[in-house]
């Protein structure tokens, strides 16, 4: 047996629950994960991600010196480079300047317009918030974005729009004070396990009701009920017709209605016409599961909300949360124990990244740019010229992709994201790196995206560095630096602070933003200098486990439940809805619609779960084919496919299955052979600026010639799937 | 309120809640009784029978990890019967599996003067190492037959129901349905039955690898 030389205690660095790891380590190296079973969140519990994907640290393609390309790349003839042949290695001297170099002149030469980036919503708090500091306060842009634009960016907008704040509402281990409980659009067991955890024990053990609402037949399915299984894109309809029938039979709290909420007359008449008949024409859903269902939610003591990307990957992303925020509204089943809008965040640190202002609409603590007031405030406290900063909202993921080439986005500086694989359209997205000037990656891998880098930083692992994460329900907290990186990688906070002090040189500014940090926990109080919500927060307070923000002050104990007395608008807002339906319907040609969603054991864009042996348990894309599809097309089990939409074409391996249903195909996004994201579409919500990636149309056929067969793995068969 | 009993454990009078174990209420005084199958987070189901203890009046030892208080009850917890029956169970146990890794086992072993030659003419559970996944390696010939990486697979943590126990007897083993590779099984390879097993039967494939490199060493 091996004896740990000590054992450091972390947060998970996968998706957001945030569950405590305890790393045993032996001669700088971790070989097993263990959560203590006193753990808040997670009681000890763990997944396959948080106790075995770890070992990405230990991958033989890990980059651990800085690089360089070897031929100079030029806008609109940029290559991918995959090999390392490709690149040199270079000192961390001359890789920074370069990086500081090429950003400046660009930005000298072309303005602040020319500047974007991508945080990330896998580092930690401090580095995203150091990220959208260094182009706010030094290239003057707010084009600054990361992945929470591709997730629940529909969500956040919604509840911005209702009640001012937009995170979940209660603590996921709530779930256990529930009644009954509404899983949409979240295939919980795969992407948050340890919160399907507490589900299951809340049905098992307490008797709590599950309505579950998807258009696959998910896991959770077992434990409902009542399960409407819906055409994707049909949420606005079906949730308004519960609405509908909890107005017609007066099952609503009126008492809630009149005292913390407005708009609602405007509102009731906007859902007269989503009677369940007309839901279920849409939505395909038997009317009388509609009716139960919003009797079995309505009618409950306590009762919550839980929801993941089926609902604000669409172009009504937007509506379709603001559908379930309505249910929430009308039964007053909010601001209590038990109740509540659970937006199930994806990755460690969505939450923190977003409250850390890494988006192009918001200083850090969701505060406008657009505002005189907030731009004031960061000038001050980044000791900027007044006036200075940057009032024009900037630009969205998307959008900043879109923008890319002669005229618009000149340079890109992406610290861990991978939009190859996680935005829509993906040779599309290729196409625009190809048009890039200059462009900084900083990462433990060169995935797909930074194959189009200039330089390559490499960055520290988790649990190579100090800082924090904010969970999905709010929990700051701290994640330590339990082994030596390996070869002269360095932690992000460092590398940015660095790249910040030489840029700020060059630009010869007169006075400093401060970029001398000597301890993440300095960059976190900065932080709370300017958000309240984060005031309060001290890494010394950390050291005994994680604080709910809002922490206004260093001796508030933090904030589990949110809106108990009110909301940060004050009331909620009721906002009328209107059906439209996804932008690309199935048609005689693409006679399927492709839906797009995670697997238990990859993650985020791929980057870091396909270097661990996670890769070797689920090694390659499969789609889910219903088996009415599959015999009327001839497809059985492991056999390829091609599958083609308006914007790409792939060859992928087919699992014939009923968890999805005929006409609908399901591909998870995660893999560089068979991407999903070569097929989806890049429209998005006018709001929310979300691709719709939950829908699309595509045809199925086979594969005639197959330049994949023999080069895709074997089919192997898993006893869970 | 809920109902205190009142009870006597090593001739301290203690006062706990209806419903507590024997276990819980030493525990509340400060005496530690010793435990193998148990574990706080797992249903209690008095498998390996260490944690005995002597009730006056009951006829036979009485399992501290599921019995319940009850008014009056005198408990003894180191008396030589109850010493005598925790050394037998070790060196069964010692002589029909493999414990050299268990710290647990070996702990009590010493503790209690436990002899793994006491009974020579045994017939030791011998089974190769099950390699059948990237995440974790099985060594049943360590396995002490818990229960408890069958609990957390099923209602005690996961609802996934991968392994159970199988066959009888002397025979009884931890599998999986039909004896399929853990692939093949519902599996989500949470490891939830890693963390929880006493003995080192259920390891992290990794480190399991690292001990063989550490062995290849001193080899």
């Amino acid at each position: 047996m091996l004896t740990p030389d000590k054992i450091t205690s972390t947060v998970c660095p996968f998706c957001g629950v945030g569950c405590t790891l305890e790393l045993h380590i032996k001669d700088n190296t971790i070989y097993r994960v263990t959560s203590p079973h006193g753990s808040p969140v997670n009681h000890g519990n763990l997944c396959v991600k948080g106790r075995f994907g770890y070992d990405f640290l230990y991958s033989p393609r890990r980059v651990t010196k800085p690089l360089i390309r070897k031929e100079k790349q030029l806008p609109g003839k940029r290559t991918a480079a995959a090999s390392l042949n490709e690149w040199r290695e270079a000192s961390w001297d001359e890789a920074l300047d370069l990086v500081a170099d090429r950003l400046t002149e660009i930005y000298q030469k072309s303005g602040s317009d020319a500047m974007g980036m991508f945080s990330c919503a896998k580092a930690t708090n401090e580095e995203n918030y150091l990220m959208q500091k260094i182009y706010r306060a030094l290239f003057r842009t707010n084009n600054v974005d990361h992945c929470t634009r591709l997730c629940h960016a529909g969500s956040v907008v919604a509840l911005q729009m209702a009640v001012g704040s937009s995170a979940m509402s209660n603590p996921a281990a709530d779930v256990q004070f529930n009644d009954v409980f509404i899983v949409t659009g979240s295939n919980t067991t795969e992407t948050h396990p340890i919160i399907s955890l507490q589900m299951k024990a809340a049905i098992e053990k307490n008797g709590a009701k599950l309505i579950v609402v998807d258009p696959r037949r998910i896991e959770m399915v077992n434990y409902a009920t009542l399960f409407l299984q819906q055409k994707p894109g049909t949420d606005v309809p079906l949730f308004s017709a519960m609405a509908h029938v909890i107005l017609k039979e007066k099952l609503y709290n009126r008492q809630f209605i009149d005292e913390r909420t407005e708009g609602f007359d405007e509102f009731a008449a906007s859902m007269e016409k989503f009677t369940p008949e007309y839901a279920e024409s849409i939505s395909g859903v038997d009317r009388q599961l509609i009716i139960q269902a919003a009797r079995m939610y309505a009618g409950a003591k306590n009762a919550a909300i839980y929801w993941a990307l089926g609902i604000p990957e669409h172009t009504h992303g937007v509506e379709n949360a603001m559908s379930l925020i309505h249910l929430a509204f009308l039964t007053g089943q909010i601001g209590r124990t038990g109740t509540g809008l659970n937006p199930l965040r994806g990755q460690n640190n969505v939450q923190g990244a977003s409250d850390s202002g890494a988006m192009p609409w918001h200083y850090p603590g969701y505060q406008v740019v657009d505002n005189e007031e907030n731009a004031a405030r960061w000038e001050g406290i980044w000791n900027v010229e007044a006036g200075g900063l940057n009032r024009k909202r900037g630009l969205t993921n998307t959008e900043i992709v879109g923008a890319i080439g002669p005229g618009g986005i000149l340079s890109m500086y992406i610290m861990g994201e991978n939009p190859v694989m996680s935005e829509p359209n993906a040779n599309h997205t290729r196409h625009q790196f190809e048009q890039l000037e200059f462009y900084a990656a900083q990462d433990l891998f060169i995935n797909e995206t930074h194959q189009y880098a200039d330089v390559f930083l490499p960055a520290a692992g988790w649990a190579e560095k100090d800082g924090t994460f904010t969970n999905t329900d709010r929990l700051v907290q701290r994640v330590r630096r339990a082994v030596d990186a390996p070869g002269s990688a360095r932690p992000d906070w460092m590398i940015l602070a660095d790249v910040a002090q030489r840029i700020e040189a060059r630009l010869k500014r007169p006075q400093s933003s401060g970029w001398n940090y000597s301890h993440p926990g300095e960059i976190i109080e900065e932080m709370g200098r300017g958000v309240p919500d984060y005031a309060g927060i001290r890494y010394q307070r950390l050291e005994s486990g994680g604080l709910a923000v809002p922490v206004p002050t260093v001796d508030h104990p933090g904030t589990p439940v949110l809106f108990e007395k009110s909301f940060p608008r004050g009331r909620g807002m009721f906002h009328p809805l209107e059906y439209k339906p996804p932008a690309e319907l199935p048609d005689d040609e693409y006679s399927f619609t492709l839906t797009t969603g995670r697997v238990l054991e990859h993650w985020h864009g791929g980057t870091l779960s396909s270097a661990s042996s996670l890769d070797d348990l689920y090694n390659q894309a499969l789609m889910e084919l219903h088996p009415q599809d599959a015999a009327r097309l001839g497809f059985t089990d492991g056999e390829i496919a091609r599958v083609s939409s308006r914007r790409g074409s792939i060859e992928i391996r087919v699992k014939v299955v009923e968890r999805t249903s005929p006409g609908v195909v399901f591909i998870p996004f995660f893999f560089a052979r068979a991407a999903a994201n070569i097929l989806t579409n890049d429209a998005i919500d006018p709001r929310a600026k979300i691709p719709e990636y939950k829908v699309c149309a595509v045809k199925v056929e086979k594969p005639g010639s197959s330049t994949e067969d023999g080069r895709l793995p074997a089919y192997r068969q898993r006893g869970r799937y | 309120m809920q109902e205190m009993i009142e009870l006597t454990i090593d001739d301290e009078v203690v006062s706990v809640p209806a419903g507590t174990t024997i276990y819980h209420a030493a525990m509340e005084m400060g005496v530690v009784i010793p435990t193998l199958c148990f574990h706080e987070y797992c249903s209690a189901n008095a498998l390996c029978r260490v944690c005995v203890v002597e009730v006056e009046g009951s006829r036979v030892l009485v399992p501290a990890c599921v019995a319940k208080v009850s008014a009056g009850m005198v408990v003894h917890t180191d008396t030589p019967r109850v010493r005598s029956a925790r050394k037998t169970i070790l060196e069964m146990l010692a002589a029909s599996v493999d414990v050299s890794d268990s710290a647990d086992v070996l702990r009590l072993m010493q503790d209690y003067n436990a002899r793994s030659d006491r009974f020579p003419a045994s017939i030791r559970r011998e089974s190769d190492l099950i390699d059948d996944n990237p995440m974790y390696v099985r060594d049943y010939s360590k396995c002490i037959l818990c229960w408890r990486c069958v609990q957390v697979c099923a209602q005690d943590a996961q609802y996934t129901f991968a392994i159970n126990f199988t066959g009888r007897g002397y025979e009884t083993h931890i599998g999986t349905f039909y004896d399929r590779s853990l692939t093949e099984t519902t599996c989500v390879f949470c490891g939830q039955c890693v963390a929880v097993c006493p003995t080192g039967a259920l390891k992290p494939r990794r480190e399991w690898l690292l001990e063989e490199k550490d062995h290849a060493h001193t080899r």
